[in-house]
């Protein structure tokens, strides 16, 4: 169970440990950064700092957007576009609450890197709606009341999308299948299914 | 109440379009111009004391605003967890947290910072701690004492005291008997010698009950800064009024300094319960660096540590049966995982738990709360109630078993039935008694519906590798608070805003309560607008959006609130039309005459409201309410007519509700496999106000309980005081494909007779009755006594199986 997490790598936890005793600190998560765009001035000597201007198609608009090299795409969407209905909820990859489509398909925004999406078609939660104009599955949220606190919910319904371009007419354990990348820990998971799948029926009568 | 247009039927929570476009914000969705970012720096000790900082070459580093240590907090008092430390609990604990222009800089601010720590004796399990010569996880001792009558503060009032077992005490250890040493708190009632003397039938066993982090999806994050004198938060809570005082406690400054904006928690399950002590980091932050804003982003690891976790419990119990399987006594002895803070309470709500649900005859409950080098704890997702679930039914099962008698039949015939008594006896000599429980009815409704006899039938039939069971439990939980206040005006705009003072978390709570308002008042709902999660636009005080109180709190307020709405539109009518206020009735947005006589619209009013002045537009207000509700009333005198009063309806008796469970369950013997086939989840909630909202609660609670008895668990390597199960990862929450693709829930709906409106709370009774129903299913199907401990993995099932005999390592904690 027990693997070094930190960026660290090849650093084993005890002698990651045993230097922190002897040099008496230790970060609480070294891995999880930000660094904020053009607010800063002579601060070179901080490696990964250097930033490139860069043009994104998020949500159908080119946007210009300086973005280091490691930075990932759910920090470029969030403190950069302003696009915060992208959540983290792990930035690990574990929970899916960062779920956007990249040309359609659902990955982690938090594990993707802004760099590599370049020339690539990415759609967030807020890009889903026409206008006033609910997508049909967002519609479906609203008619069966999906979800509880919702900090999930925008990750769940980017890859239940995602998943439904696909696969349009799924059972309801398929679906599951399809969305069990993601984790609700309000645990609606019943009424998140019953939600997703009036979603698929919207989607049939509307396409 | 009879006749109702909006109580128990389904709605559209009106901020579910914000949430289904991203448009919600929740804390880490603010933004503020010259945000800084800060950092922790946390203990890699179980146990350590701060005997230096150096942080000069941080500071140093161009970007870095400023640092924050424990000793810029206040004193909150001996005992008192504060945000940040010199002497460190548990390893992941934040010593010192370090502001600067951007994430990245801050942390590796951190990382340049030299903390000299002097390394301590710690403890991770409980009775390690109560071994004799054991280590102790404060200098100050090992356990939390009883509360100390007359005691100030929260947690004042219980002494750190220091308590060792002997050796002989723990010479059954090994074996998993439970060791019974001197235990802090008890009570009894009943004539135990006999209960025990009179049984057809006595057990004697120990269950262990994990330990698991609430995790909720969000973090507890927060952004603050100041602007002329007033801290501005934006923070995650699950109670908007009664987070307000604390954040103002934490920071050191009055309540009225305090603007706390919290319109969406992303799920908290009590651990955000009065909001999170770590939130003043950015505020404190702030206030050094002359207002100047600062976001403390909460990673998930740093969740994993400051976020909070359930009280794991040894529980033995000793327990006598009638032969027709009723109990006759029931004597047990918990030896609670307080963490490192508190004082926690689980126990003694685990403790009345049992004395409800198992209504023994005659009852004793020993306790002992161990203080250990584990995070800390708070109340999560019902509180004691749940791990009583864990300790005792297994037993229950296995009596039922022994006895011949069916699994919901011997439920049925020790449940508590309407104003059943329950605990020891109270300071007038009376034990207390519920407000009403309908246990027998779900029980009866929920058997038929789950179709229980049919699938009893075949289970513990192997069929290849696989054999099925079937488990059912009762969870119980407190279920309602009273005395909370009501806010709201009906303007000349003809609108009626209910000002919400709980907190956003999912269970649509926050809406549901201005539903009773739109009830008392025959207001359209299109009409009502609920105002939430602001302390700036005034809310009224209100209940802790913990322990399934709101529903029951808030109903009650807003129906005294409404109801004194309700009188002063008679008066004015009365006043400009003649005749007394009892002519008058409200329909169609109108008080007007009984029948189809003369009379104002709302509109008309909420003008005469203003111009009448006094208390019929809120500049004079009850003298018994919260000063907070003064404040917020304050705030809205002179806009229309206003509603607003304190819950003084009598209440006679503990409100608690109930929620069963129904699990089938098939194991693979093969592989120690458990897979949940279907559960169904029946509610005694009382009137229910939400139906879509209400199933969801029972079904998504029983999940909760459902990964407690089958995969999520806390681990600890105990030689470094270290945990092994962060992140989601290792603790394994449920995934959808853990359950069934459907699940099944229903309500009986029978009104509580102590309330006006009759509901009662829902959020907590399904936790323990999804982790005693499927713990039961298992034992149903592979034997009784193949596990005592939980969660039941398929490592603990296929060990035990292929031995013929419990593999598990009897009574560690963390493994």
């Amino acid at each position: 169970m027990d693997q070094p997490d930190s960026p660290r790598s090849g650093v084993t936890r005890r002698a990651f440990i045993k230097g922190v005793i002897a040099s008496g600190a230790v970060a609480s998560s070294a891995a999880y950064l930000f660094r904020a765009g053009g607010e800063i001035f002579g601060q070179t000597s901080a490696p990964g700092s250097v930033e490139r201007l860069i043009t994104l198609n998020v949500n159908g608009q080119m946007r210009r957007v300086d973005v280091m090299k490691q930075e990932t795409l759910a920090m470029t969407l969030r403190y950069k576009l302003g696009l915060t209905g992208t959540k983290i909820g792990c930035d690990r990859a574990e929970c899916g609450a960062c779920t956007v489509l990249i040309d359609d398909v659902p990955h982690y925004s938090c594990s993707v890197l802004t760099h590599t999406v370049r020339g690539r078609k990415v759609q967030t939660i807020e890009g889903l709606a026409n206008g006033d104009q609910l997508h049909p599955v967002q519609q479906a949220i609203v008619d069966e009341q999906g979800f509880q606190c919702a900090f999930c919910m925008p990750g769940f319904t980017m890859a239940a999308v995602g998943f439904l371009k696909t696969n349009p007419n799924p059972t309801r354990q398929q679906l599951a299948h399809g969305i069990s990348g993601n984790l609700c820990r309000c645990q609606d998971y019943d009424k998140i299914l019953t939600a997703f799948m009036r979603g698929a029926e919207y989607m049939r009568r509307s396409s | 109440m009879a006749d109702t247009k909006y109580i128990g039927q389904n709605y559209t929570p009106p901020d579910l379009v914000a949430k289904v476009t991203g448009r919600a914000r929740y804390a880490e969705d603010f933004r503020a111009e010259g945000m800084l970012f800060a950092k922790l720096l946390t203990s890699p000790m179980p146990h350590c004391r701060v005997r230096n900082i150096d942080a000069s070459a941080a500071l140093a580093m161009p970007g870095v605003k400023g640092i924050l240590t424990a000793d810029d907090l206040p004193d909150l008092g001996p005992n008192v967890e504060r945000a940040l430390t010199n002497e460190p609990f548990y390893a992941g604990e934040p010593i010192l947290a370090v502001a600067a222009v951007d994430e990245l800089t801050a942390a590796e601010a951190v990382e340049k910072i030299n903390v000299d720590l002097e390394p301590l004796p710690f403890v991770v399990d409980p009775l390690d701690a109560l071994r004799p010569g054991g280590p102790d996880a404060r200098t100050t001792g090992n356990v939390w004492g009883a509360p100390m009558p007359g005691g100030v503060g929260p947690n004042a009032a219980s002494p750190v005291k220091t308590i060792k077992w002997t050796g002989e005490q723990f010479a059954d250890a090994d074996k998993g008997r439970l060791p019974m040493g001197e235990p802090t708190e008890q009570w009894a009632y009943g004539d135990l010698d006999a209960g025990f003397g009179n049984a057809a039938l006595v057990l004697d066993e120990t269950m262990v009950v994990q330990s698991t982090g609430h995790h909720p999806m969000e973090t507890r994050s927060a952004m603050a800064y100041w602007q002329n004198g007033k801290l501005y938060i934006h923070a995650s809570t699950q109670s908007v009024a009664q987070t307000l005082p604390n954040v103002a406690r934490w920071c050191g400054i009055m309540p009225q300094q305090v603007v706390l904006i919290s319109e969406y928690t992303g799920g908290g399950f009590g651990s955000k319960g009065g909001g999170a002590v770590s939130t003043c980091i950015p505020a404190m932050l702030s206030k050094k660096l002359n207002g100047v804003p600062v976001m403390m982003r909460i990673t998930r690891e740093d969740e994993n540590y400051i976020g909070r976790a359930r009280t794991n419990m040894s529980g033995r119990t000793r327990i006598g049966f009638a032969k027709d399987g009723r109990i006759t006594a029931l004597d047990l002895f918990i030896v609670q995982d307080n963490g490192s803070y508190g004082p926690m309470g689980d126990h003694r709500s685990a403790g009345l738990a049992a004395s409800i649900i198992y209504q023994p005859q005659a009852m004793r409950w020993r306790a002992i709360s161990v203080l250990t080098n584990t995070p800390p704890r708070s109340q999560q997702r019902s509180p004691g109630p749940m791990q009583a679930n864990g300790m005792i039914e297994p037993l229950i099962t296995k009596a039922a078993k022994q006895l011949g008698i069916d699994q919901v039949e011997i439920r049925r015939i020790n449940s508590p039935v309407g104003r059943a008594t329950f605990g020891p006896a109270q300071p007038n000599g009376q034990r207390a008694k519920l407000t009403s429980a309908f246990i027998v009815e779900a029980l009866d409704k929920g058997k038929q519906a789950f179709r229980w006899d049919e699938r009893k039938a075949y289970s513990g039939q192997r069929r290849g590798a696989k054999v099925r069971g079937v488990g059912v439990a009762v969870g119980p939980h407190g279920s309602g608070s009273i005395g909370f206040d009501s806010l709201m005006t009906l303007r000349p705009d003809g609108k009626l805003y209910v000002q919400s003072g709980v907190g956003n978390l999912g269970t649509h709570s926050v809406m549901d309560l201005a539903r009773v308002a739109a009830e008392v008042l025959a207001m359209p709902w299109e009409k009502v607008e609920v105002v939430w999660g602001d302390t700036g636009k005034g809310v009224p005080w209100s209940c802790l959006s913990v322990g399934s109180q709101t529903t029951h709190a808030m109903t009650r307020a807003n129906f005294a609130g409404a109801n004194d709405l309700k009188r002063k539109l008679q008066e004015i009518a009365a006043k400009d039309l003649g005749g007394s206020p009892d002519d008058y009735e409200l329909s169609n947005e109108r008080v007007h005459r009984k029948g189809a006589g003369g009379g104002l619209t709302y509109t008309q009013a909420a003008k005469r409201a203003i111009e009448l002045g006094g208390k019929y537009d809120g500049h004079e207000v009850p003298e018994d309410i919260n000063v907070m509700t003064k404040g917020a009333a304050a705030k809205h005198a002179g806009l229309g007519v206003m509603g607003v009063a304190k819950d003084n309806y009598p209440r006679n008796g503990t409100t608690y509700s109930f929620v069963i469970g129904f699990a089938e369950v098939e194991v693979d013997v093969e592989t120690g496999k458990v897979t949940l086939i279907d559960y169904l989840g029946v509610g005694d909630v009382g009137t229910v106000i939400n139906p879509r909202s209400l199933l969801a609660q029972i079904k998504g609670g029983s999940c909760l309980g459902i990964a407690h008895a089958l995969q999520q668990k806390w681990v600890f390597d105990p030689k470094y005081g270290l945990m092994l199960s962060r992140r989601f990862h290792y603790s394994k929450p449920l995934t959808i494909l853990d359950i069934p693709a459907t699940m099944n829930a229903d309500a009986v709906g029978l009104p509580d007779p102590e309330t006006p409106v009759g509901a009662r709370g829902v959020g907590e009774p399904p936790v323990g009755a999804g982790y005693g129903a499927v713990l039961n299913a298992i034992a149903d199907a592979v034997g009784v006594d193949v596990f005592r401990r939980a969660p039941v993995t398929s490592d603990l099932v296929l060990m035990s199986l292929e031995n013929k005999k419990r593999m598990h390592e009897p009574l560690r904690a963390h493994v």
